[in-house]
């Protein structure tokens, strides 16, 4: 798993590329720890080259969730891989968090 | 086709274990989607065993075979680790209070069971095993 950030104003995007599972979960983790990235109002991160998804990468995002929207922060995806958004869909997630098709439609949120 | 493996506890091994479905899986020719549940089902069994069973111990062994039998793909997953899971303690999860708790964990096992038709579990002797079945058509 790679997680390269772009920063432009007030908004961090995170592009994944690669398998978020229980092994390369810690890394993502890391960086949605890190304080600072409530400073920004919208954190989107891009999909199109996550190919895998498990319970331990959802968990990561659903662990993050609830301090984001308590810092005014939002937290979009986009370019969602049909297959990783299935698992979404199979838990309900897909109603409890912002997915969006492009990079467009999520910059525009 | 291969359709034996044995991994050492270590959650790096969760990779070695979705590329050796996927090459099993391979001359099935499944949707792209219907694969990936696949993936994902036996993922969360594989790392509930390494990481809360066997406490990463790399000493410790699971052993997976595959087969796909009139139409049903199915997997077995043995490890010898004294914690045996209990599928009567499954709950299903509330995820909106696991946001508002910021829970990291308890999902996966929703996901397998809502992805196979079939989840078993048998402990006995120091030994568990946990089949899982899907229907493939």
């Amino acid at each position: 798993m790679k997680v390269t950030q772009q920063a432009s104003d007030n908004i961090l995007t995170l592009i994944l590329d690669g398998e978020l599972d229980a092994s390369s979960s810690v890394l993502l983790d890391t960086e949605l720890a890190k304080p600072e990235i409530l400073n920004y109002q919208k954190v989107l991160i891009d999909c199109q080259r996550l190919n895998y998804i498990s319970s331990a990468g959802l968990g990561v995002f659903i662990s993050h969730l609830q301090s984001f929207q308590d810092a005014g922060v939002k937290l979009v995806f986009f370019n969602m891989q049909e297959k990783v958004h299935n698992v979404f869909e199979i838990l309900g997630l897909d109603a409890l968090m912002t997915i969006v098709p492009s990079a467009a439609e999520a910059t525009a949120i | 086709m291969r359709n034996a493996i044995r991994i050492s506890c270590n959650r790096r091994n969760l990779k070695v274990v979705r590329d050796f479905v996927t090459a099993f899986l391979n001359t099935y020719h499944l949707s792209d989607v219907l694969l990936n549940q696949l993936l994902v089902a036996v993922d969360e069994v594989v790392a509930n065993l390494i990481i809360h069973a066997n406490a990463e111990d790399e000493s410790q062994f699971l052993d997976l075979a595959l087969a796909v039998e009139n139409h049903t793909f199915s997997i077995e997953i043995e490890d010898g680790s004294n914690h045996s899971y209990t599928p009567s303690s499954f709950r299903e999860p509330d995820l909106p209070e696991f946001i508002r708790l910021g829970k990291k964990g308890g999902v996966g096992m929703a996901l397998v069971n809502r992805i196979m038709d079939k989840v078993e579990f048998e402990s006995a002797n120091n030994h568990n095993v946990c089949r899982l079945y899907k229907r493939l058509s």
